[in-house]
C-alpha cells in the first residue's frame, strides 16, 4: 500500500483540486486549532487557580476558637472555648483523619525584633516543626524548627527574606542572636515565598513562645492536613467528625461555628477541580463537535472525488484492480488529508498556547502578573497524541462512505459513463 | 479458448426485465481473430462484458480457457482479468495524469511487480509499437492513434491469452483505424485470440471470422472462406 504510485496517485489528484483541499483541509485544521485553544486555555485557567492554592498542602484544615453562641447541656451562651497543648495531643495521636498537626499560640501585643541598630514590627508564628510541610514554607539557608527545639524549649527562630534584609542587610544571619521584645532567639534558618506573601513572617517554636510570653498551655488555632480525600463530602465529613471531638471535649454545640471556627481546605480544593472538569469535558464536546464539521466536509470532498474519478477507478478495476486497492486508494487519501491539515492545526494551536505562556512568564519573572488566574496554559504531550489519533481516526471514518462507493464501482457502468 | 453454451442474461430495470442473451451458443479457439457486430440492442456489450467478466450472467456456462467463470467474487474476477484478458476501449481510457508508460505498466502493477521492472517491460512494449520517444509524454499529449497504441501496449504488457477490443477505431479516422488494425493483426499472427467488438463493416471485415449478432442470439456466423463474399456483399450493402 505504501509505495511510490499510491502517493504518487493520491498526490496528483489533490493537485488537481487544489483549492478544495485546501479548503475542506482548512475546516479539518480549524477544527483541531480550536480544540487546542480551548483545551490549552482550561489547562491555563486550571493550573492558574491551582496555582493560588499552592501556597499550602491542599488538605490544610485551620481552626480556631471563639465564645459560645447557642446553649448546650444546660451550660449558658457566651462562654469562651479555649485550646490546650493536650488537644495538640489529642489531634496529633487519636484522631485518624489527621495526618499532620501544628498549634499556634499568638504571641501578646506588638513584638519589636532588634539587630544591633536595625528594628522592625513583624509578624510572629509560633509553631510546631510540622508547619514547614504544611504551609510549603520554602528555607533558603539553615533549617527550620525542628522537634529538639520543641522539647527543649530552644530559643531559636526561623525569618522570612524581608525580615533578614531589614534587619542584617549584607550580613550573613545565621548564628546571630535577634531580641524579640528584648529576648534574644538565635536565627537557625532563613525562608523564602516566591509570593512574598510570608515573608515577613519569622516562625519560633510554639513550645518556647508559651513559655516566654506566659501563654502556659494555651494554644489559640490548629493547623492540620487531613486524609486526602476524593470528594468534597467525604473531606467535609472529616470535618465535621472533628468538630464533633473538640465539641465533646470543650462542651459545645457541635453546630456553633462561634465556639470553634474551622476551615477546610480540601473542600474548597474539590470542589474547584470539580469546576474544572466540568470545564473540561465541555471543552472536549465543543472540539469535537468542530472536528465532525471538519471530517463531514473531508467526507464530501471524498465522495465528489470518488464520483469524478469513477470512470478511473473502472478503468482500474478493468486491468485487475482489486476491490481492497481502491478502498486502499480512497481511505489512505482520506487520511492523509485529515491528518496533514489536523497537525497543522496542532502545530499552531499549540504554538499560540506556548507563546502566551512564555509572555506570562515573562511578565512573571520582571514582578508583573500579580494574581494572574491563568497559567502555563499548554496541552500536555498525552492530549496531543490523543488528538493526532483521533485526526487519523476521522480521517479513516470520513474516507469510510467514500470508500465504500469506489469499491461498488461497476467497470462497465464506469467505461460507459461519457 | 472460449466455450459458450446456453448464455442468458436479463437486466432489472425496476419493475421490467430486459432479456437481452437468449440462450446464446460460442465457441472461440485459440489463435482466433474473431469479431462481433450487431446493431444496438442486439446484444453485443453485453455479451462482451460477459466475456471480459465485467458482469455476471444468469443461466448457461462460460469457460475461459478451461475455467469455468461463474459466481466469482470481485477480487477474483479481477485477478482473471489481470491474468487473462486485455482489455481496448473506444475511447482509449488511459489515466489522464499518468504518463504513457506508467498507463502501460499499470496492469503489472497489481501484479505486484516492482515498479522499476515494470517500467522497463512498459517501455519495451512502447518501443514495439513505435511509441518510445512518446513514453514520458501524458495521454493529453499524443494523438488518437497514439493513445491506441498506449491502450493496445496496455493491454498486452500481462501477457493475456484474449485481447478484448470495444470499437478500437471508433474513435479513428480512417486512416489510423487501418494502422490499428494492422496492429491487432500482427498480435494475432503473434498467436493470441483477438475479439473486436464493432458496427463498422470494413473494420469486421479484416477479421477472420465474423459473428452477427441478432436479439441475443448468433444470427449468422461467416467464417474464413466466405469472408471475400462478406466483403462483396458490405461494398453493394
Amino acid at each position: 500500500m505504501f509505495d511510490v504510485d499510491v502517493w504518487q496517485e493520491i498526490f496528483s489528484t489533490i493537485k488537481k483540486n487544489k483549492l478544495r483541499t485546501f479548503l475542506t483541509g482548512f475546516s479539518v485544521a480549524w477544527g483541531i486549532f480550536m480544540l487546542m485553544i480551548l483545551l490549552g486555555s482550561g489547562n491555563g485557567l486550571q493550573n492558574g487557580v491551582k496555582e493560588q492554592f499552592a501556597d499550602n498542602s491542599v488538605n490544610i484544615m485551620w481552626m480556631w476558637t471563639g465564645e459560645t453562641s447557642m446553649p448546650y447541656h444546660g451550660l449558658k451562651e457566651g462562654r469562651p472555648i479555649k485550646f490546650k497543648n493536650d488537644d495538640y495531643t489529642f489531634l496529633k495521636e487519636k484522631s485518624e483523619d489527621l495526618e499532620l498537626v501544628s498549634s499556634r499560640f499568638y504571641l501578646p501585643g506588638n513584638i519589636m525584633y532588634t539587630y544591633k541598630n536595625e528594628y522592625g514590627s513583624f509578624e510572629t508564628s509560633s509553631c510546631h516543626p510540622a508547619l514547614k510541610e504544611m504551609e510549603k514554607v520554602v528555607i533558603v539557608s539553615g533549617r527550620f524548627i525542628n522537634d529538639l527545639d520543641m522539647t527543649d524549649f530552644r530559643k531559636v527562630i526561623v525569618i522570612g527574606e524581608n525580615i533578614r534584609k531589614a534587619l542584617f542587610k549584607d550580613e550573613d544571619p545565621m548564628g546571630k542572636y535577634v531580641k524579640l521584645n528584648n529576648v534574644p532567639f538565635k536565627v537557625v534558618g532563613v525562608s523564602f515565598d516566591k509570593k512574598r506573601q510570608n515573608e515577613r513572617t519569622a516562625y519560633i517554636p510554639v513550645s518556647t513562645a508559651q513559655r516566654i510570653f506566659n501563654g502556659a498551655d494555651r494554644v489559640h488555632t490548629f493547623a492540620v492536613t487531613t486524609k486526602m480525600v476524593k470528594t468534597a463530602e467525604e473531606a467535609e465529613a472529616i470535618t465535621e467528625r472533628v468538630r464533633q471531638d473538640m465539641a465533646l471535649r470543650h462542651n459545645f454545640d457541635p453546630k456553633d461555628k462561634r465556639a470553634m471556627g474551622s476551615f477546610n481546605m480540601l473542600t474548597e480544593y474539590i470542589r474547584t477541580m470539580k469546576i474544572f472538569q466540568a470545564i473540561k469535558i465541555f471543552v472536549w464536546i465543543i472540539g469535537i463537535g468542530t472536528l465532525i464539521a471538519g471530517i463531514v466536509g473531508v467526507s464530501n470532498i471524498m465522495l465528489i472525488l470518488v464520483k469524478e474519478r469513477t470512470r478511473e477507478i473502472g478503468i482500474r478495476k478493468a486491468l485487475g484492480a482489486s476491490p481492497a486497492s481502491v478502498i486502499g486508494l480512497v481511505l489512505l487519501e482520506s487520511i492523509l488529508i485529515t491528518t496533514v491539515a489536523g497537525y497543522i492545526g496542532l502545530l499552531f494551536g499549540v504554538s499560540i498556547m506556548e507563546g502566551i505562556n512564555l509572555a506570562i512568564e515573562q511578565m512573571l519573572a520582571t514582578g508583573g502578573g500579580d494574581g494572574m488566574f491563568f497559567r502555563n496554559p499548554t496541552v500536555d504531550f498525552f492530549t496531543a497524541i490523543t488528538s493526532t489519533l483521533i485526526l487519523v481516526i476521522s480521517g479513516a471514518l470520513a474516507g469510510y462512505l467514500p470508500a465504500r462507493k469506489a469499491a461498488n464501482v461497476k467497470p462497465i457502468e464506469a467505461l460507459r459513463d461519457e | 479458448m472460449i466455450q459458450i453454451s446456453n448464455l442468458h442474461k436479463s437486466y432489472v430495470m425496476g419493475s421490467n426485465s430486459l432479456h437481452v442473451l437468449k440462450g446464446l451458443d460460442l465457441d472461440i479457439d485459440e489463435g482466433e481473430f474473431v469479431s462481433i457486430m450487431g446493431s444496438s440492442g442486439s446484444g453485443k456489450s453485453t455479451l462482451l462484458n460477459i466475456l471480459g467478466i465485467l458482469d455476471d450472467y444468469d443461466e448457461g456456462s462460460y469457460y475461459l480457457g478451461g475455467r469455468l467463470m461463474q459466481g466469482l467474487n470481485e477480487t477474483k474476477a479481477a485477478m482473471t482479468r489481470n491474468e487473462m484478458i486485455g482489455f481496448i476501449f473506444q475511447s482509449f481510457n488511459l489515466i489522464s495524469f499518468k504518463n504513457a508508460v506508467e498507463n502501460v505498466a499499470l496492469p503489472l502493477y497489481y501484479q505486484k511487480v516492482s515498479r522499476k521492472k515494470r517500467n522497463l517491460i512498459a517501455l519495451e512494449y512502447l518501443d514495439r509499437l513505435g511509441l518510445k520517444e512518446w513514453a514520458h509524454h501524458l495521454p493529453s499529449e499524443m494523438s488518437g492513434g497514439q493513445k491506441q497504441r498506449v491502450a493496445i501496449a496496455r493491454a498486452l504488457i500481462s501477457k493475456p491469452k484474449i485481447i478484448l477490443a470495444d470499437e478500437p477505431t471508433g474513435a479513428l479516422d480512417s486512416t489510423t483505424s487501418f494502422e490499428v488494425m494492422d496492429i491487432l493483426k500482427e498480435i494475432n499472427d503473434q498467436g493470441k485470440t483477438v475479439i473486436i467488438v464493432t458496427h463498422e463493416h470494413d473494420i469486421a471485415a479484416m477479421t477472420k471470422k465474423i459473428i452477427r449478432l441478432k436479439d441475443g442470439v448468433i444470427e449468422e456466423v461467416i467464417k474464413n472462406g466466405e469472408l471475400q463474399m462478406f466483403k462483396d456483399r458490405v461494398r453493394t450493402e
